[in-house]
């Protein structure tokens, strides 16, 4: 989990955009989706992703199963029965049918890694364009606060968090991504030090647009490429964050559940030989942070693209 | 090398005070009644309550607070006690302290001494099959959350193989638990996997880096054999910046040993932060944080020292 930087492909295991750059034409967005496509590594993980948000978030509509009644599951379904035409992944400790449990705790995986990774976004370039462009006291001031909270082990302080503030959907969200912010702040940080002192902005200085007009409408755009691929793997790591909390016993509640939660009970029973408790679940983890891998290392590499045309 | 020792000093003693101020608030947002209620039971009178928040000076303003708290720490090396265990946080932690090092520092070098070499691997076979394979096995290694790991080993190896044990050595010594590898290779190889994936590629795109350098083609023009080149030449200085990735990492592994201390039942401070946020054992959980932080900082630190001491070009930049 949040382990430094992602196992990426280095930009000479690609030779990026070389070929693009001789096929001409076409606007700088179509090069940009032309170098992504032709990675097939990122085109199968983006179609992974799609494939497991309409798996998760429409497949509830066409395999109906019980996934909130508690009750109802203990009562009339078999708890812990293997796989059959009945229940395709078999049936967990309470009875709940994992095929629909995968689908139920996969959306609020998701819910929360897109959105946890969506708030960590904006706040960090928010704090790191700001920090940047503005320089001196608060600057200084930021980023030693940054440097505090990356001091702290990010799974320390994601527990503090979620004993004071007792999980739910929403603080689990809050949690994750206001701790989770620290990076993209550092890299928008870094790009804005040296996009403060170019022409356009000095232009746009001259023509008396004000600070909080530069960073907003001219600085944060152009570290846009920064901004989505650090997205990517930012939703793959909540991902993987909130499964390492529902483990701990800190994920959403029940009768809601999340995949690492849904591990943390099943392993108790993988133990006799239940595989069909963990396995499944596992897998949907690892192919769905995998895909944002791929996908936030073919970004990188067509937003290299963008940078070479410069 | 002074004037960077005392810059670097002295950019550590602002972390960890801020650390301290970050704990001290952290503890403070836990509603103090809810502290009362979690020490003394639900069925805690009203009076108890407010002796509770006088013992632990909750009914003093918060700036004072803080100034108890600072000198509890920099005067007496106090942080706390835990109600659960009814014993002061520190006792507990130091106590598990030298198990969660051993079991960290083990599983570093088994990190380094697996990494370092698939990671120059890959660069002699680069775009072959073993980088392609070695790739993809970070990738997966990279994506597998550390306890879905861990427990596929107790059930691969310990329930079906019964090669090794299926949680770590139950016992108070560290010394028990460093003579009963039956117990400690499977959480030592759980932890390293975080690690091994990150730092192998760091190593080969390092040692790709350093064999574009001058001095490399200096030495093939002067006839040494590519092996000598290799690990003469390119391996000395693509370590370097292994000494800062340590550094870099020591956050992740010190959180990562939390979920491999819960899952294999390893007795050391990891395990007693689950145990104490299952619990609702507040102090406790602070303590843990604060330890773990400092901890962080003063590796990072000697991180930064060491790599000033190997690399010359750093003490003079």
């Amino acid at each position: 989990m949040a382990v430094s930087p992602s196992p990426v492909l280095e930009p000479d295991a690609e030779p990026a955009g070389g070929e693009a750059q001789q096929q001409t034409g076409g606007g700088l967005t179509i090069q940009i989706l032309r170098v992504f496509v032709e990675n097939r590594l990122a085109v199968l993980g983006a179609a992974l992703i799609l494939f497991i948000v309409l798996f998760c978030f429409l497949g509830p509509t066409f395999y109906h199963t019980n996934q909130t009644d508690l009750q109802k599951a203990l009562l009339t379904a078999p708890a812990n029965a293997s796989p059959s035409s009945t229940y395709p992944l078999g049936t967990d400790n309470n009875g709940f049918d994992m095929l629909g449990r995968i689908m139920y705790g996969g959306q609020i995986s998701l819910e929360v890694g897109f959105a946890a990774a969506g708030i960590a976004t904006i706040l960090g370039v928010l704090v790191g364009a700001v920090s940047g462009f503005f320089g001196g006291f608060v600057d200084a001031l930021l980023m030693r606060f940054v440097d505090v909270l990356l001091s702290v082990p990010l799974l320390y302080l994601l527990i503090v968090l979620a004993v004071i503030f007792h999980p739910s959907v929403e603080i689990l969200i809050l949690v994750i991504g206001f701790t989770a912010w620290l990076v993209p702040a550092r890299l928008v940080r870094g790009e804005t030090l040296s996009l403060r002192v170019r022409e356009f902005v000095q232009a746009v200085r001259v023509m008396g647009g004000g600070g909080g007009r530069i960073v907003l409408r001219h600085i944060i755009p152009n570290t846009i490429g920064t901004i989505i691929v650090n997205a990517t793997f930012q939703i793959a790591d909540a991902i993987l964050l909130l499964a390492a909390l529902g483990f701990i016993g800190l994920g959403v509640p029940a009768p809601q559940t999340d995949w690492g939660s849904m591990i943390a009970v099943g392993v108790n029973y993988a133990d006799s030989g239940d595989w069909w408790e963990i396995y499944p679940t596992g897998i949907a983890i690892v192919l769905v942070v995998v895909a944002f891998n791929f996908v936030g290392d073919a970004l990188r590499d067509a937003f290299e693209v963008r940078l070479q045309r410069r | 090398m002074t004037g960077y020792l005392i810059r670097r000093f002295g950019q550590a003693i602002l972390v960890v005070f801020g650390v301290v101020l970050l704990t001290f608030l952290l503890s403070r947002l836990y509603p103090a009644n809810a502290a009362a209620r979690a020490a003394l039971g639900p069925k805690a009178s009203p009076a108890q309550i407010a002796n509770f928040n006088h013992d632990n000076h909750y009914d003093l303003p918060i700036y004072e607070q803080f100034w108890i708290y600072c000198k509890n720490i920099f005067g007496h090396g106090y942080l706390g006690y835990s109600y659960k265990y009814n014993q002061s946080v520190r006792s507990l932690i130091d106590e598990r302290i030298p198990k969660t090092l051993v079991l960290i520092g083990l599983s570093t070098i088994f990190a380094l001494v697996v990494a370092i070499p698939l990671g120059i691997l890959q660069v002699v076979r680069r775009n072959k099959i073993e980088d392609y394979i070695l790739t993809g096995v970070s990738f997966i290694g990279y994506a597998m959350p550390a306890f879905l790991l861990g427990e596929l080993l107790i059930l691969w190896f310990s329930l079906d193989l019964g090669w090794f044990e299926f949680e770590a050595p139950q016992t108070d010594s560290t010394w028990g638990i460093l003579t009963d590898p039956r117990g400690w290779i499977l959480p030592v190889f759980s932890l390293s996997a975080i690690t091994i994936a990150g730092f192998s590629r760091y190593m080969r795109s390092s040692m790709m880096e350093a064999l574009t350098e001058d001095y490399i083609r200096t030495a093939r023009a002067k006839g040494a054999a590519p092996g000598r080149v290799l690990f003469r030449h390119a391996l000395r200085n693509a370590l370097i910046p292994i000494i800062t990735l340590l550094g870099l990492t020591l956050p992740a592994i010190v959180g990562g040993a939390i979920i491999t201390e819960t899952v294999f039942n390893y007795p050391g401070m990891g395990l007693l932060t689950t145990d104490a946020a299952t619990q609702n054992d507040v102090p406790l959980l602070i303590g843990t944080t604060f330890v773990a932080a400092i901890a962080t900082v003063l590796g990072n630190l000697i991180a930064d020292i060491l790599y000033a001491v190997v690399d010359p070009r750093v003490r003079y930049a």
